[in-house]
């Protein structure tokens, strides 16, 4: 063994890691159909496909997690076999998993050693640990404190101490499941930073994520996974952002789309110096003043954690309100219980959607009228109308397409895209005055969002007061009329769809006045 | 075919995990030099073997199947009420002196007064709680069970004191009971057995906790209140008075089951002077019955049976081969305990089988997998 094949880690570098011919049945169910798929050594490697195109299931075997129906795994070159996530880990395949694997009340030295057999016995030998992470940290860059706690860190060191995890425990390579969905584009950026390091030193890397700019960005190759199946392989250096999208969902994707004129009606949504304070008691939203109008999406633009949660909640009375007012049309609704500002037809679809707009252990059905569960037709007399909600999901699964084996299914048993749709069906369904929207495309695949998008420029069609949250500034601009930008819980100015620049945006969302 | 089997396994699961019990109290029984046959032989027989074993194992059972009903309410909204004791104490106490007080008036509407009386003491009794912990943030496993404690001493105060049978006063030996129910009063017998009329109550009352909890919207807000307080505040529901509500009628219940021991078995409300001296203990082993019957109303009537019959049969074991009244209660323990376990292994399994489902029909994409929130983080 050469010194050439080391990384700077000390550990054996993978040359190439081949993935050949991998099916994976499950009972009825084609989930990956002869994928080939291959990494080398100092590549970024992007996995991209809608939900349930197989990234998951081919990652699953890849990591031990599942065996595969046919197929075989070659490393540099000789065929290996991997029963389990320790057997992955032992020739060097590291996950960094989208849900942090880490014990919140231990430190960051304690959940690195967590598992491994220490050098001392019985004892623990965490001195000895934490000079290995600081090794590490400082060979790839990795600001980290052994001696913190986890529960102390940002998500974005959260996600570097799993890194460390994995590369002290040697992964060569390293298998990213959408590792940028739980950062603030800051913390994107600082991620990417470590990503190119670690190319640099001869990791190879599989990405996998859901925004095209990112994989534009960072990768070298992208394979394409549609229905279990592979589309095919590319150099990023050969294609463009919009290839890659319809090369993906196999149809044209509208990057940027003309909205059909609409007259603005009257005010149905207005916020007079509203003011509201975040969990912490710390004031999240400062006199906070706009108009929502019938017939207009208006997006409200900003880099997450800068008091679009507690606005939105604060709108739709989840929150309590310190200051100011909200109206909806001329009523005053600034301290009414939510489930009046539901019957007022205001709608939310909320952010945090498995936790806050869902209630996974109910079936879809159930959840379909989470809103409306207490009045008619849905509900008479204190009885469910279990009749009539039965035909009311049924009506609303086949519109929005959600995909499920019934409406009896537990709804945490759907896949993200599924669930955003059942909220959306929910929410929409109500043909409602006023429609908050807070990232109501996080974490769908283009497909997802594409329907999403247009389901909104519908409601807006049919006279539906919008108010859009989003991070995405290309979602921002590409679905609203007005622009508004919130920055540490402050309204920075609201822009024209027509005089709205990214360049514009970007120094608003940054906090500068325009 | 596979699923088919798995299902099979499930659903005997119970029986197996009660074998085993069964199989590990045999290995005690040896080490008394008990022979294990004859001794479950009078279990069962004690327990099933004549008309009379029977009735006396249904009677068993009705406070059990009242406290679960209760239990089962409670738990779907994530509240652990451990208070059913004192909730049957208070609701007993309250019935009894109805029947003291309205000596009048006809027994039928005296039995019902009773019974009212009984929900309303179980109901106050758990509503107290409730509201600690909807409003104050008062966790409920410890103020039910301190609850217990005080109602315990009231009992003791009140039937040794102010409700006390009068012959008692004049006797030295003062035994804490209340005067006996006039005969009008007693809960009708179903046959020339113990069985009593509450045994059809406490059924009704399972059906009705059924249709509570999923058939109207008040049952809506409960499980949504203990499945995910976020998406129910979010979903328009009030969730610190759901959670009040929910112990509130949990308790009822327990007062319930109170009512109809004073009614249908002893006449008079009694005790021993001991924590359970009144209840028997059914306070706890109606969550145990709750439990086993999967927090499912009409579950828990089989598994109140079933643990009436084991507290019956005992006693005709305990009696045929002379074994300590201890190892009775561990043979108990030991049925609970596995039991239990064998619950939770089946719902893993479920649940791990409910996953690999998720996968095939996301193929292979992960449902989004947040840990269940509690109330707590809501009201905190």
């Amino acid at each position: 063994m050469t010194e050439e094949n080391k990384l700077p880690s000390g550990h054996t570098r993978i040359d190439s890691l081949e993935m050949r011919g991998i099916t994976k049945r499950f009972p009825g169910v084609l989930a990956s159909d002869n994928v080939n798929f291959d990494v080398k050594a100092g590549e970024v490697h992007a996995l991209l496909g809608e939900n349930g195109a197989g990234k998951s299931t081919l990652m699953k075997v890849l990591y031990g997690l599942y065996e595969p129906s046919e197929g075989e795994i070659f490393l540099n070159g000789k065929k290996i076999t991997i029963d389990s996530p320790t057997d992955a880990i032992s020739h060097g395949i590291g996950m960094i998993h989208q849900h942090f694997m880490l014990v919140e009340t231990l430190t960051v030295a304690e959940n690195v050693a967590l598992g491994l057999p220490s050098s001392k016995g019985f004892l623990t030998d965490l001195d000895k640990v934490s000079e290995r992470i600081l090794e590490l940290a400082d060979i790839y860059g990795l600001k980290i404190d052994p001696d913190a706690y986890i529960w102390q860190l940002s998500v974005g060191q959260q996600q570097r101490v799993e890194i460390i995890k994995a590369l002290y425990r040697g992964a060569a390579l390293l298998i990213l499941d959408e590792p940028t969905a739980v950062l603030t584009p800051q913390e994107v950026d600082e991620f990417f930073v470590i990503m190119r390091q670690m190319v640099a030193d001869g990791h190879g890397l599989i990405f996998i994520s859901h925004k095209l700019h990112e994989i534009m960005n960072i990768c070298d190759r992208v394979t394409i996974l549609r229905d279990g199946a592979k589309v095919g392989t590319r150099n990023i250096a050969d294609i463009t952002k919009s290839e890659l999208a319809n090369w993906m969902v196999g149809r044209e994707v509208s990057m940027t789309r003309e909205l059909e004129k609409i007259e603005r009606g009257p005010s149905r949504l207005t916020l007079e110096n509203l003011s509201c304070d975040n969990e912490r008691e710390l004031p999240a939203v400062k006199d906070f003043s706009l108009k929502v109008h019938s017939g207009e999406i208006l997006g409200l633009a900003g880099i997450s954690g800068n008091g679009q949660r507690e606005l939105a909640e604060a709108i739709t009375g989840l929150r309590e309100i310190k200051g100011g007012k909200v109206l909806l049309e001329d009523e005053d609704i600034t301290h009414v219980r939510p489930g009046e500002v539901t019957e007022r037809m205001l709608s939310y679809i909320p952010e945090e959607r498995m936790r806050d707009g869902m209630i996974k252990d109910f079936t879809i059905a159930e959840n379909m009228v989470l809103r409306e569960h207490h009045v008619p037709p849905f509900a008479e007399k204190g009885f469910l109308m279990l009749k009539k909600i039965a035909n009311h999901s049924d009506d609303l699964i086949k519109k929005f397409r959600v995909k499920t084996p019934s409406r009896e299914t537990k709804a945490g048993t759907l896949s993200g895209g599924n669930i955003q749709k059942v909220v959306l069906a929910r929410e929409i369904s109500r043909n409602p005055r006023v429609l908050i929207a807070a990232q109501p495309t996080r974490g769908l695949d283009v497909g997802a969002t594409e329907y999403v998008h247009e389901q909104l420029l519908k409601q807006r069609g049919e006279g539906t007061a919008i108010m859009m949250i989003s991070e995405d500034l290309d979602e921002v601009m590409a679905l609203s009329d007005r622009i508004a930008v919130i920055c540490e819980g402050e309204l920075m100015g609201i822009v024209e769809r027509a005089d709205a620049t990214p360049q514009k945006l970007g120094l608003m969302m940054a906090g500068e006045n325009v | 075919m596979r699923s088919k089997l798995d299902s099979f396994v499930d659903a005997l699961l119970p029986v197996f995990a009660t074998l085993a019990a069964l199989g590990v109290g045999a290995l005690m029984l040896l080490i008394l030099r008990v022979n294990p046959g004859e001794a479950y032989g009078a279990l069962w027989e004690g327990a099933f073997g004549s008309t009379n074993a029977i009735a006396e194992t249904l009677v068993k059972s009705v406070p059990l199947l009242l406290v679960g009903l209760g239990i089962c309410i409670a738990f779907r909204a994530s509240v652990i009420n451990i208070g059913a004791e004192g909730q049957m104490i208070i609701g007993g106490l309250m019935a009894t002196q109805i029947g003291l007080v309205f000596t009048d008036l006809p027994g039928w509407m005296v039995i019902i007064m009773a019974i009212f009386a009984g929900f309303l003491g179980g109901a106050i009794w758990g509503g107290i709680p409730g509201a600690l912990k909807a409003y104050f943030n008062v966790n409920e496993i410890l103020s039910t069970v301190m609850m217990n404690a005080i109602a315990v001493q009231i009992m003791n105060y009140m039937l040794r004191g102010p409700m006390i049978d009068p012959a008692q006063l004049e006797k030295a030996s003062k035994i804490p009971q209340t005067a006996r129910l006039a005969d009008a009063f007693r809960l009708p017998r179903l046959a020339p057995t113990r069985l009593h009329l509450g045994f059809v109550i406490a059924i009704a009352l399972a059906i009705l906790v059924y249709i509570l909890l999923w058939r109207t919207t008040l049952g809506y807000r409960i499980r949504a209140v203990g499945q995910n307080p976020h998406a129910s505040r979010y979903g328009g529901i009030r969730v610190r008075r759901r959670i009040v509500t929910a112990l509130l009628l949990s308790g009822a219940l327990a007062g319930i089951a109170g009512a109809i021991q004073v009614y249908g078995v002893n006449y008079r409300m009694i005790t021993d002077g001991s924590s359970t001296g009144f209840t028997g203990g059914a306070g706890f082993n109606g969550i145990v019955a709750a439990l086993f019957g999967q927090l499912h109303p009409i579950g828990t009537i089989p598994a109140s049976i079933f643990f009436g019959a084991l507290l019956v049969g005992a006693n005709k074991m305990q009696r045929a081969v002379q074994i300590p009244s201890a190892l009775i209660g561990a043979l108990n323990g030991l049925v609970v305990i596995f039991v239990v376990s064998s619950e939770m292994w089946r719902n893993k399994r479920q649940k791990d089988r409910l996953s690999i489902e998720s996968d095939v029909v996301n193929m292979g994409e992960s449902p989004s997998d947040d840990p269940t929130s509690t109330p707590e983080e809501v009201l905190a």
